[in-house]
């Protein structure tokens, strides 16, 4: 058909209008909820809507999906969600195009003579059953492994527990929510006991000023941020934005405060120092509820093969405590951060004022740092001196990036030291996990293998010998990427690769497997506010496609565990699920039944007495609480939180006089992670066409460059060539510069550190040095 | 020929005289958000210097708080 350039001009036109309106919907309450996207659904259809969580970010967003003679055909926001009251983002908005984009993986393919073969899924399963029997009886059971991700299902990540940790008898499970959640995870252990936040979404209706702590919200948690801008409209509460660049977020805050990369550290001292300075310690609270601590100090970056830490906790005393931060007043850390002492005062004043009630929230920033878990136990301490925490509006509040990083990844414990309930180390867990999976105790080794860095790294060594990729895209996403790459291709290993779309990561794939997309098979998410929810089989899968719950299930099968993998093909979700809530039984973790998920937008745990929880430890709110006190830490076995002596050190590679810039790499509103489903939705990849980098506009024009030139980015470990964005979506600092990593053809992370926490094993992805050139 | 959407941040209480500065120019069209805090814009340019000449115009503007792009196309020439 012909379409004339005018008419052609006239929808592209239309679509940038519809691509802001969508925008600015996103950032400011009151456009796009659900009656407005009502009026835009096809007329005359005879929809069935069916509610899930949507399938993007760790919000939780609650979406009604509109069924149409078997396919999906719209979405809108759920109203009866209290996570987002029937908003809607631009990708769950879309969500529902991803499933059909042109090139879906619908047959399984295995590598044969350099060429992928069409197969049944029954004869890739019995290859990769009859590859795992085969390295496992020669190379022993570290051999083999899984990479999964918190965009599994709680069911697939838990068949994949038992698999291997509790028949197989290794612990290299690993999941794609190290790169992004594990320094949360060992913030809370360290600070807490016990992991997820106290707090939940409901603290925004009652918060009276927001810090957000290097977190882009309006692109990275859009619906949540339309609920502070909402406050802000009805209650006039305070958004500061704390980080390295001018975003959205910053545009949209009240006050943007710039500090220089890995600072924060020094700046959260110093808020720590003007609280008791300034005699605004809540004594009663620190003394009945809270110790101190400190740990080991120049713990290295983890930067070698094999390099371990073990951290050496100290009790110290206020005193001491208070010392330690004299090397931390406004006006030292100001130099150090960039940051001004009248700023560091201000944002200090908020956490002080005993009339305000604050919310701290965070992602990637704290978490994808070198000292991830010291940063996290920093934003704690400033809470727990307050004593502003656990209760509403009074929260730290660590935002999760997938569906179900916390409800996959943290609660059924998909990392390596990791079980559904408590660790690998503990003897009495191990029993625990043992009787509930019905394998012998001495099959669950009690040491912990690989962290996801070190897996890699142990591919490339040859330690690993075969590796199952489900639900992420890890050849886009590694730092230093190269490395693992050319690990894959290696002679001798072994790549199964679980997805529903060709990706950089299938291209390195021995056997790739068709997977069932969300609601194209029965399963549950877990997000960030320690809620699960429920989403049924609403469609067909495309092709051969199988849920990677079941491609498990049937290798283990074949694998001779046919006893602990029971399940019934028409109800293993509802087994599975049963199986594990066991798991949790007890105060401080029950799950809520089944029949309850399928009749709500979730339930939140502690599930208790047909209740959910909103506020941890916190006894008017917590049945767990047992101290007779207002407050009870009992992840602790002395009942108290820590407040821990953790100083500033600075990142690996600072820039220097060979590459003088920072690096930083991140996401963007219209792409979920990789881009490999949300490129195929047309509205979104056109919106957001392709990687970039961003450049401070005054050092562009003093290096004649413009938007759309080109650029080569210059790191120790190679090169790369970007298009320019000056003044355009965000604003970098002098000698910083910013880069989204969606774009498989512009892949950053080949140029990128595999420095981590030592604590937490989480890569930095926010810091390296950079050369920058124009091309 | 490019075609780019902005979300325009206007002073406080500089909403119409934002508008107004912005419907004086050519090749940019306004569109007043449902809401009361921004504004969206659309520019339709020949070529790649006049994208760039109108965009510094635009950001002269005094009640212009702030301009953040969402969206841009290129076309082919119609000639």
């Amino acid at each position: 058909m012909y379409t004339s350039l005018t008419n052609r001009r006239s929808f592209i036109k239309k679509m940038a209008i519809m691509s802001a309106m969508t925008a600015a919907a996103t950032m400011f309450p009151g456009i796009l909820f659900a009656e407005e996207q009502e009026k835009n659904l096809p007329k005359g259809g005879n929809l069935d809507w069916k509610k899930a969580p949507c399938r993007f970010c760790g919000v939780g967003c609650g979406v009604l999906v509109g069924i149409d003679n078997g396919k999906a055909v719209a979405v809108k926001g759920d109203p009866k969600s209290p996570v987002n009251k029937g908003l809607c983002c631009v990708k769950g908005y879309h969500s529902v195009m991803s499933i059909y984009g042109k090139d879906r993986l619908t047959k399984p393919l295995v590598k044969k003579n350099g060429q992928y073969v069409e197969t049944s899924m029954k004869e890739a399963l019995d290859l990769i059953a009859s590859k795992m029997k085969e390295t496992i009886s020669e190379h022993g059971k570290d051999a083999v492994s899984i990479y999964g991700s918190g965009q599994w299902t709680i069911p697939d990540g838990y068949v994949a527990s038992k698999l291997f940790k509790g028949c197989i008898g290794t612990n290299n499970v690993e999941a794609n929510a190290r790169l992004c959640m594990a320094s949360a995870v060992t913030g809370f252990l360290t600070s807490f006991g016990l992991d997820e936040p106290m707090g939940c979404y409901e603290d925004i209706d009652n918060a009276d000023v927001f810090v957000l702590w290097g977190n882009n919200m309006a692109e990275m948690h859009p619906v949540l941020f339309s609920r502070l801008l909402d406050q802000r409209l009805k209650r006039g509460v305070k958004i500061i934005d704390f980080a390295t660049r001018t975003t959205r977020t910053s545009m949209a805050a009240d006050k943007s405060i710039i500090f220089q990369p890995q600072t924060d550290l020094a700046v959260a001292n110093a808020i720590c120092y003007e609280i008791i300075n300034n005699g605004w310690v809540n004594k009663s609270f620190v003394e009945k509820h809270c110790s101190f601590s400190k740990g080991l100090t120049d713990m290295g970056y983890g930067l070698e093969d094999k390099y371990s830490f073990n951290d050496k906790p100290e009790s110290i005393d206020f005193e001491a405590y208070k010392t330690f931060l004299q090397d931390y007043t406004p006006e030292k850390v100001e130099k150090i951060s960039g940051v001004s002492a009248k700023d560091i005062k201000y944002l200090a004043s908020f956490y002080g004022d005993p009339n305000k009630k604050v919310m701290s929230l965070w992602c990637m920033g704290m978490n994808q740092h070198t000292r991830g878990t010291w940063i996290n136990n920093l934003v704690y301490n400033i809470h727990l001196l307050t004593g502003k925490i656990s209760t509403p509006g009074n929260s730290p509040f660590s935002l999760t990036g997938q569906p179900s990083a916390c409800g996959t990844v943290r609660e059924v414990g998909t990392l390596t030291h990791k079980l559904p309930h408590g660790v690998v180390t503990n003897e009495e867990h191990r029993k625990f996990a043992a009787e509930i999976w019905d394998v012998p105790v001495e099959n669950i080794d009690p040491k912990p293998s690989y962290h996801t860095v070190e897996m890699f790294r142990a591919l490339d060594r040859g330690d690993i010998k075969f590796m199952w990729i489900q639900v992420t895209n890890p050849m886009v996403t590694m730092p230093k990427l190269k490395r693992y790459r050319d690990a894959c291709e290696k002679e001798g290993r072994f790549i199964v690769v679980s997805d529903i779309y060709p990706t950089p990561t299938t291209d390195i794939a021995d056997v790739i497997l068709p997977s069932a997309m969300w609601i194209e098979r029965e399963g549950m998410y877990g997000n960030s506010e320690r809620r699960t929810q429920y989403f049924e089989k609403m469609i067909e899968p495309s092709g051969e496609a199988m849920s990677d719950t079941w491609q498990i299930v049937e290798v283990a099968k074949r694998l001779g565990y046919e006893k602990q993998f029971y399940y019934n093909e028409a109800t293993h979700i509802e087994e599975i699920y049963n199986e594990y809530r066991r798991h949790h039984e007890g105060k401080k973790h029950a799950m809520a039944p089944l029949e309850v998920l399928k009749s709500q937008p979730g339930a939140q745990w502690p599930y208790v007495d047909g209740k959910s929880t909103k506020w941890r430890f916190n006894s008017e709110y917590d049945p767990a609480c047992s101290n007779g006190e207002k407050f009870h830490f009992y992840g602790k076995p002395d009942g108290k939180a820590v407040i821990w002596q953790r100083p500033y050190e600075p990142a690996p590679e600072v820039p220097d006089s060979d590459y003088p810039f920072w690096l930083c790499t991140g996401r963007v509103v219209e792409h979920w992670h990789t881009g490999s489903m949300t490129r195929r939705i047309p509205v979104l990849h056109k919106a957001m066409p392709h990687a970039y980098v961003e450049l401070n506009p005054e050092q562009a024009k003093d290096m004649q460059i413009r938007t759309g030139d080109k650029v080569k980015l210059t790191t120790r470990r190679g090169e790369i060539v970007l298009p320019a964005s000056v003044n355009e979506r965000g604003v970098p600092e002098r000698n910083q510069v910013f880069v989204p990593f969606f774009d498989e053809n512009m892949l950053i992370n080949d140029v990128t550190l595999d420095a981590f926490c030592p604590i937490s094993k989480q890569p930095d992805y926010k810091k390296c040095a950079v050369k920058v050139e124009k091309v | 020929m490019p075609i780019k959407s902005y979300l325009a941040h206007p002073h406080d209480g500089k909403k119409e005289e934002l508008v107004q500065a912005l419907s004086s120019l050519k090749n940019c069209e306004v569109i007043p958000a449902e809401n009361k805090d921004l504004l969206i814009v659309v520019t339709d340019t020949n070529d790649k210097l006049e994208d760039e000449n109108l965009k510094e115009k635009i950001e002269t503007i005094k009640s212009l708080k702030l301009l953040a792009m969402v969206s841009g196309f290129d076309t082919p020439k119609s000639n």
